[in-house]
């Protein structure tokens, strides 16, 4: 048999891809080293400081309490980093499972878990998580279990969709008359061809995921303080737009970074699918 | 005789129901009609009729895959397979070549590792391919390798009934010609039984022995091919031959 040549003329390139892998894996290794080890204490406060504008001891300034911004940042940037990949990995799984059950099986469940999907749905989550909170209370883990929660719809629509595109196809009929099982036909045959359509709703999701953790915090609902968390220290700069405008700039700078990083290999990714 | 029989269908009704939502009724439409039809060891009985007459349903019936119908159907063999006319959605595209041979061993699941390797390539060895396609993925391959892969997909687990359904259809004619020629071997080789669906009466002429006509869900004509093609009985017979010279 002669070999074929799989290797396109012209190599496109995937801008996409490289640059928001780039700048991911600087927000992770900035994020890792944090966790660890951070230039100045994250909770020290220094009255002699207050308000210094970005200098080499401190590139990105000091606010209210002579905090080192970028040693907080740092900090905040694990925490809604934390949180979003928790978000996305409970909101991914739940739906996963509920998508692909009713995608594959149809019927009354079907029927009813999408009218519950679509009623959570109506409700913008942030609005959901907020009246949820006001009558449990906040936290870092129950902002976890309820952005989670109210993240499952959205997956398990994308899967289902994709459950019912494929389990008509005849691949999945030649599957069964080989003898292969429900369980075996979803997960082995159906779910790693939903991968391609999972990637871009993960990383939608992890985008939502981060601006839901910044607008709760942001509304001190969510992470509460001395954690540092992105939305607390941009709810707590823009009390100092005036006096210190770099504490929201750097602040916001990195949350559009981590948002605009995963984005862009999202998309990357999904180029990368389509060829 | 009747212990060479391989598969028997007897007074077979199908329907096909449209659910029109909550509101509207629901509408049933007879896809097959009353059909017998008996098939020996060894044969290669073809099916032949326009589009809409039924052959593909009848298939899915024969095999399971539709549920919805009344009469019997008697396999007189395990394992039945199939061979789709698509070559293009009949492959799991996440899978690479070998991962879908291996794929029915896996789920009788008896073999060691090495066995099913083994019987792998010897498998694509028999349709023509070499070891070297074993991580390809089927969007890699051309229309005629992938229905090479739809039927070593088939045989691996060594039916004695395989329905190939307008399995050459989709391919152009020299391709077809290869991969008929593929079949007859293996046919041979495997002492294989074929239900051959096709609308191309050249194709049925060109390898089939005997060969049912249907229209409208119902088979009008039954006969073996020379007889069938030398002296139609049936006015739809005349017809497809006219229309196919």
């Amino acid at each position: 048999m002669k070999k074929i040549n799989t290797e396109p003329l012209f190599k496109r390139q995937n801008y996409f891809l490289r640059i928001g892998a780039v700048i991911t894996v600087v927000m992770l290794l900035m994020i890792v080293v944090g966790y660890f080890w951070t230039p100045y204490s994250t909770t020290q406060m220094n009255a002699d400081l207050k308000f210094a504008g970005p200098s080499l001891a401190h590139p990105f300034g000091t606010d209210n309490f002579g905090r080192d911004i970028f040693s907080r940042v740092t900090e905040g940037a694990g925490t809604t980093f934390f949180i979003a990949v928790c978000v996305v990995l409970i909101g991914c799984i739940g739906g996963t499972i509920i998508g692909s059950l009713t995608g594959y099986f149809g019927g009354a469940a079907d029927t009813i878990l999408m009218h519950i999907c679509d009623a959570i749905t109506a409700f913008p989550s942030i609005l959901m998580a907020l009246v949820i909170i006001a009558a449990f209370g906040g936290g870092k883990y129950r902002i976890i279990l309820i952005l989670g929660i109210l993240f499952i719809p959205s997956f398990a629509r994308v899967v289902r969709g994709e459950f019912v595109r494929q389990k008509n196809l005849n691949y999945i009929y030649s599957a069964r008359l080989m003898g292969a099982g429900h369980f075996r036909i979803m997960f082995r045959h159906i779910l790693p061809n939903t991968i391609p359509v999972l990637l871009p709703a993960i990383s939608i999701g992890f985008n939502n995921a981060v601006l839901a953790e910044a607008s709760m915090s942001y509304l001190s609902i969510g992470v509460q303080p001395p954690d540092a968390s992105l939305g607390r220290m941009l709810s707590e700069a823009q009390v100092y737009l005036g006096k210190a405008p770099w504490y929201a700039i750097f602040t916001g700078l990195v949350i559009v970074l981590l948002i605009l990083g995963f984005s862009l290999l999202g998309e990357g990714l999904q180029q990368k699918n389509r060829r | 005789m009747s212990d060479s029989v391989i598969l028997e269908v007897r007074n077979l009704n199908s329907f096909y129901r449209q659910s029109g939502g909550i509101f509207s009724k629901k509408s049933t439409k007879q896809v097959l009609r009353n059909i017998n039809l008996r098939m020996q060891q060894g044969e290669i009985l073809g099916v032949v009729g326009e589009s809409g007459s039924g052959k593909s349903t009848l298939a899915k019936v024969i095999l399971g895959i539709v549920r919805d119908y009344q009469g019997e159907v008697i396999h007189y063999s395990p394992r039945p397979q199939m061979v789709f006319q698509d070559p293009y959605s009949s492959l799991n595209p996440a899978f690479s070549v070998g991962r879908i041979v291996e794929e029915p061993l896996l789920i009788y699941g008896k073999y060691t590792a090495a066995e099913r390797k083994r019987r792998v390539v010897a498998m694509l060895e028999d349709v023509g391919l070499g070891s070297e396609y074993l991580n390809r993925k089927p969007r890699e391959l051309s229309g005629g390798q992938r229905q090479r892969i739809s039927i070593a997909t088939a045989m691996i687990v060594r039916p004695k009934l395989v329905i190939l359904d307008e399995a050459v259809s989709a391919l152009d004619v020299t391709i077809q010609d290869q991969i008929l020629d593929l079949l007859m071997r293996l046919k041979n080789e495997y002492n294989l039984s074929y239900l051959f669906i096709s609308h191309d009466l050249n194709v049925i002429y060109q390898c089939c022995d005997r060969s049912i006509v249907m229209k409208d869900g119902q088979i009008v004509e039954e006969n073996t091919v020379d007889a069938l093609f030398d002296h139609p009985q049936h006015e739809y017979t005349r017809q497809l031959l006219r229309a196919a010279e």
